[in-house]
């Protein structure tokens, strides 16, 4: 890799061919830089995995249910209707109707919105700041660097799920500070994986290039060496929104951030949980499985998007 | 002269100091990042302005902030959390009561998963690419795509109201029973201790489906690294070395690899340890278990603000100490530390 690095820096004019090369595939590989080749190995992990490949078809249906769903859902899903109280899933209510006559299929796709929302919104607010964070310290070092480092020792110092429930506690309890706190609790993640990337590529010859041809410090390190620590980011975002969706309905479970009768999954299973003792299985099982498909296809497209950008790490 | 083992051990301990202090730095921010003004909080609702005045006076919220993080070390010092407005108690009496419920359902999930995981590891990484392997690596993305909060219930639903197997899922025990005596403050140890085998087996009928909730949480992590370290350890030369001088393969598994191998899986049972005390919040709401978790969600629900961040601030300092027990174990059966001395 150093040395692929060293090649390009004798010739400037191919120094960006080469971060292009190295932001859409694995650094380690020695296959010509190219983006066809690069999407015909994406092809070619998908067809070898079709785990990943089921993962990204359930990812694109939630997208759908997440942009379309309230309109395509058959009944509102806060109208409440006594006559049809705590029905079994039949084929006028495909996953039953909840104590309110609620139904319970509309609701959970409804709340997909809400609980992607959450966690997306939370996800690319650590991403942006922990990156910052991460490129900096591992880009200058110094006090910075000892910084940030420290801070970041210290959420990690929290179990996190609890740290969450603190900030949620200290900031109000609402949807916004459910983002936040969520946000927080995962900065960590991004800023170690940032500075490591960055780190190790301070003195790389692409970037020494860079900065002889004129470059100043940040546009090296946020154009030249940056975009090279995308591909582990990437595999992150998609580990990260997994633990931010079960961490979301996990605070609203408890009775944080959003409140009823908004539908959102972790609320759900929480008012369906007193029925499952006496039989009414569906009110909770419905939305909690949803969650748990959910966080499971963010965890097989991580494991995937490991597998196209770091073979080596294949477990 | 200290031995190296000593001296990494103080070096360790040191280490954690500036760590402490941060999490106290962050928690005593938390409690004065209330929305509004906290006096007018603490007062309660019937307060006018004269006795907002007063507490705010008492709390020493007048003073500026570096001032007020003093007299909170201070309080800190004395193990004063202030005072729970929800049950009238010390924060620290509470959790303090609290706590060994919830150790007893930590502990019992810890060996319950590592009792699994360890083996189950074991066996993926001897037999790569085989049936175990591939179940191993079902069960580790099931695991860590399960929300805990989920599985509880329904596990309550086919274990409690399918199949009638388990106990009613509300606290310790059943309301047949009395608690034992207080010795360790498990109910188990304690029935048993007393010789009141009755009890204790209602105890731990009592605390074995939240425990499997949790321990099924935790199965992925510990499984995934044993499997990892197992695989590496099995691949390394000391183990050929072993080998080929005719060791019974169980003595270079058990012995050599396995020995090896725990390393990493000690260090990965301090960061489970981590998700256990958050997970237990949410395990505990479920079965009802009056631990230090519900104690928590109770009084978030009512805003009862010094037990939360009571609760967070003692939680943080556990998982420190923890972390810096497990690091201290490794150091101290750690083969390479201290070999060259």
């Amino acid at each position: 890799m150093m040395q692929d690095h060293a090649a390009s820096a004798t010739a400037p004019d191919t120094v960006h061919e080469t971060v292009a090369h190295v932001s859409a595939v694995d650094p380690e590989t020695t296959r010509p830089a190219s983006t066809g080749n690069a999407f015909a190995h994406i092809v070619y992990v998908l067809k070898s995995n079709p785990v990943t490949l089921i993962s990204f078809g359930l990812f694109g249906i939630m997208i759908i249910a997440a942009l379309l769903g309230p309109y395509i859902v058959p009944y509102d899903p806060l109208a409440s209707n006594s006559a049809v109280r705590l029905q079994p899933p039949s084929t006028d209510h495909w996953f039953g109707t909840d104590q309110l006559g609620r139904d319970v299929f509309s609701r959970v796709v409804v709340a997909t919105r809400l609980d992607l929302f959450i966690a997306i919104t939370a996800v690319a607010l650590s991403f942006v700041i922990g990156s910052m964070l991460g490129s900096l310290a591992g880009y200058y070092g110094g006090w910075f660097d000892t910084i940030s480092g420290r801070m970041i020792d210290t959420i990690m110092a929290f179990p996190l799920f609890v740290l969450a429930m603190g900030i949620v506690a200290a900031l109000g309890n609402t949807v916004e500070n459910i983002i936040y706190a969520t946000a927080i609790i995962n900065i960590p993640f991004y800023a170690r994986v940032a500075r490591g990337e960055v780190n190790i590529r301070r003195h790389a010859g692409f970037a020494q290039a860079a900065r002889l041809s004129g470059n100043n410090d940040l546009r090296v390190l946020a154009f030249h060496i940056f975009p090279n620590a995308l591909p582990p980011m990437m595999v992150q975002i998609s580990l990260n929104l997994g633990w931010a969706i079960l961490n979301a309905a996990g605070l609203s479970f408890i009775g944080l951030g959003v409140r009823p009768p908004t539908p959102e999954w972790g609320i759900m299973v929480a008012e369906g949980a007193q029925f499952i003792v006496s039989g009414e299985w569906w009110l909770a099982v419905f939305p909690g499985v949803s969650l748990m498909l959910a966080v499971l296809t963010f965890n097989l497209m991580g494991d995937g998007l490991r597998d196209m950008v770091d073979p080596a790490q294949r477990t | 002269m200290l031995g190296s083992r000593t001296k990494t051990v103080l070096q360790r301990l040191w280490q954690a100091l500036p760590v402490l202090f941060g999490v106290i730095v962050v928690t005593f921010l938390l409690t004065r990042a209330l929305p509004g003004d906290p006096a007018v909080y603490f007062a309660g609702p019937a307060a006018d302005a004269n006795s907002i005045a007063e507490i705010r006076k008492s709390l020493g919220l007048d003073l500026p902030l570096p001032q007020q993080f003093l007299i909170y070390l201070g309080d800190l010092s004395r193990g004063d959390l202030g005072q729970s407005l929800s049950t009238g108690q010390p924060v620290l009496t509470d959790l303090t009561t609290r706590l060994p419920a919830s150790l007893e359902l930590t502990f019992a999930a810890l060996f319950l998963s590592t009792m699994i995981a360890i083996p189950m590891g074991i066996l993926a990484a001897l037999n790569p690419g085989r049936l175990v392997d591939h179940a191993c690596r079902l069960l580790v993305t099931m695991g860590v795509s399960l929300p805990t909060f989920f599985t509880g219930l329904v596990l309550v639903f086919f274990f409690y109201y399918l199949l009638g197997w388990a106990p009613s899922p509300i606290g310790r025990l059943d309301f047949a029973y009395l608690p034992p005596p207080h010795v360790t403050g498990f109910f188990t140890i304690d029935a048993m201790l007393v010789g009141d085998l009755e009890t204790a087996w209602a105890a731990a009928a009592q605390v074995f489906m939240p425990a499997v909730t949790l321990a099924l949480f935790t199965l992925a992590p510990i499984a995934r690294m044993t499997r990892a370290a197992m695989i590496q350890a099995l691949s390394s030369e000391y183990i050929r070395t072993a080998r080929a001088a005719g060791l019974s393969s169980r003595k270079v598994i058990l012995t050599y690899a396995l020995g090896n191998a725990m390393l990493p899986v000690i260090t990965t049972l301090g960061m489970v340890f981590s998700f256990t005390l958050g997970a237990n919040v949410l395990v505990e709401k479920v079965f009802a278990w009056p631990g230090i978790g519900s104690y928590a969600v109770e009084a978030l629900v009512v805003s009862d603000y010094a037990a939360v961040q009571g609760f967070v601030l003692s939680m943080a300092i556990l998982f420190v100490l923890v972390n810096l027990l497990v690091d201290v174990i490794y150091t101290l059966i750690d083969p390479r530390v201290g070999s060259e001395a």
